[in-house]
């Protein structure tokens, strides 16, 4: 009897099956891109789509890094990490506030942001548009940073307030009754205190940034100051039939992320599925 | 150190008294952002909604031409009913895919753990760098359909009116699939293994063990996946732009891509605005009511579960 409560069921065969196909839809795109961006110009037209390279070779890596993709790499790095570093620090001194502060303003202010969440990006666009050009920011970095920052802040904002609240009101209490300010709190409570909270914001923002894709079509157009995403696209039409090297830049376009999840993959996981899930 | 002044203490206690907590001031600089950027817009969309624009010189009122416009144009019209077709399929392909890997990847096998690993990959490329792939593996000529010599495999995917709008549910599911699997894992991982091991003590098999313990153990999951799916295929633009752009014809011409086609290509800001307030609307509604439906605040009950 005791033995069968801990073996549990029998194997799940047909479950097993199941993730078996499962596993192969997800793997044979991404096998695919590997192998073909790994391929010379000539085998993709001639080979077998899925079959290795006969004459494995890094040229169509080449032409992306020839192809100002480093120049592409930084302005998104760029964005990416003022966006989300302004983010962190806007979000969590609001958080902050708005879980200490017991005001009207501190409340109101926290129903305004979760009626942001709810906000598509997509639909706001065209006046983001006009008040870009209007600003006569377009066709800058910032034209990039300005909006992601805004539209990054609700989310951050409601992950951080939810693990604030978190924090056992005594250790305010104590340090009030030790006199310290609330500037010296925030540096010496909070801050520490909230660092995985911190780290699952800052990896989701960055991932958003990242990859974003609508800013930039919009608000952007010159060379100079085109990001990573755009430039798959840009590189589509360049390359035109160049597949082996368009498909080189969308497996560069992935490497920090394949870097961040292989160092730390339990922190990436956390940060993406932050505030969706217990 | 943190005694330092002389008046800190008394100051303090004053504090304590009145219950102010930090000043509202250090909330300005989130806010200002959010009402630039986020509620300005969204303000700014409604009112662009019954302006003429063509994108460079000043917007003129338009009355409600815009409107009548979207109302009456088929190619939105049809948008409209791609949209809501997009969204049920995606929804019914979507949830029970997610529902199942998350289910499997919450199993303390070991190849399972591996399994999900390689699940999670789909995650490390950008909605453009995934249309991009898929473009190229869907290739009539040099893709999928010389990989095997199977006739079901070698169609034109993208260039069929008739099958490409499904071949996008597919790869919006590749991609969006191993994030929700993600939630549900999570969600399993928290139900306690007394009410598994008690649920098959009383004989109940795997699958009615899944019905009557797991389903209704992850419900919150289920509702939060389910909002973020169905408002997300509302907002589908990066891939679906990438790859088809629309076509062939108006195929897959979803709202978004509408949206964006008739401001930035067809230069009609006015037009493209009335869209965007129908997706704003829509999207609110959908939330909202996802949110009485499951009679509670999901975001909050979700913390308190924790």
């Amino acid at each position: 009897m005791k033995s069968q409560i801990k073996t549990g069921y029998a194997p799940n065969v047909p479950g097993g099956l199941a993730a078996t196909f499962w596993l192969l839809v997800t793997v044979v795109p991404i096998y695919y891109i590997v192998v073909t961006s790994l391929k010379p110009r000539q085998e993709y037209f001639g080979s077998n789509p899925l079959a290795w390279p006969q004459n494995l070779t890094f040229e169509a890596y080449g032409r992306v890094l020839e192809n100002d993709f480093a120049l592409y790499f930084f302005n998104s790095a760029l964005v990416t990490v003022v966006s989300v570093g302004v983010v962190l620090i806007i979000s969590l001194l609001a958080s902050y506030v708005i879980v200490r502060n017991r005001g009207a303003f501190a409340k109101f202010s926290h129903r305004l942001f979760l009626l942001g969440i709810a906000i598509p990006i997509q639909a706001t666009i065209i006046p983001v548009y006009y008040m870009i050009v209007k600003m006569g920011l377009y066709d800058s970095l910032l034209a990039l940073i300005l909006p992601s920052i805004a539209f990054a802040i609700p989310i951050s904002v409601l992950i951080l307030t939810n693990f604030l609240r978190d924090v056992p009101s005594s250790l305010y209490e104590a340090m009030t009754l030790d006199g310290a300010s609330h500037w010296q709190m925030f540096r010496l409570l909070v801050l520490p205190l909230s660092k995985p909270a911190i780290m699952a914001v800052g990896i989701y923002n960055a991932l958003q940034v990242w990859n974003g894709f609508l800013f930039p079509l919009v608000l952007t157009q010159s060379s100079e100051v085109r990001v990573l995403p755009l430039s798959l696209w840009t590189y589509q039409g360049e390359f035109a039939v160049d597949i082996p090297a368009v498909l080189a830049a969308v497996v560069l376009s992935c490497v920090p992320l394949l870097a961040a999840y292989i160092v730390g993959r339990r922190q990436l996981v956390a940060g993406l599925t932050a505030g969706f899930s217990k | 150190m943190l005694m330092k002044s002389h008046t800190a203490p008394v100051r303090s206690r004053r504090r304590l008294g009145t219950n102010i907590g930090p000043s509202t001031w250090l909330l300005a600089p989130a806010l200002i952002f959010f009402a630039i950027f986020a509620l300005v817009p969204l303000l700014g969309v409604a009112v662009l909604s019954f302006m003429h624009w063509d994108g460079l010189g000043t917007p003129s009122f338009a009355g409600l031409s815009n409107w009548q416009q979207t109302f009456t144009n088929p190619v939105t019209l049809n948008a409209m009913w791609l949209t809501f077709a997009m969204t049920v399929l995606c929804y019914l392909t979507q949830a029970p895919i997610s529902i199942l890997v998350g289910v499997f990847m919450a199993g303390e096998q070991k190849y399972r753990a591996v399994y999900s690993v390689l699940y999670f990959l789909p995650l490390l490329f950008s909605a453009a760098a995934v249309g991009i792939a898929f473009k190229a593996l869907l290739d009539p000529n040099f893709g999928l359909s010389k990989a095997f010599n199977i006739a079901l495999l070698s169609q034109d995917w993208l260039g069929s009116t008739d099958l490409v709008f499904y071949v996008l549910i597919f790869v919006i599911s590749w991609c969006f699939v191993p994030f929700h699997s993600l939630l549900y894992q999570a969600a399993v991982k928290q139900i306690p293994t007394s009410m598994n091991e008690a649920a098959m003590l009383d004989g109940a098999g795997r699958v009615r063990t899944f019905f009557s313990v797991t389903l209704p153990q992850i419900k919150y999951t289920v509702i939060t996946s389910s909002t973020l799916m169905i408002v997300g295929s509302l907002t589908y633009f990066d891939l679906v732009f990438v790859m088809t752009n629309g076509g062939p014809g108006n195929a897959t011409r979803i709202l978004p891509l509408d949206m964006y086609l008739t401001g930035f290509r067809s230069y009609q800001m006015g037009a493209a605005s009335a869209i965007a307030v129908i997706l704003v609307v829509v999207g609110l509604a959908v939330s909202l009511l996802l949110n009485r439906f499951s009679g509670t605040d999901q975001m909050e009950s979700q913390q308190e579960g924790a």
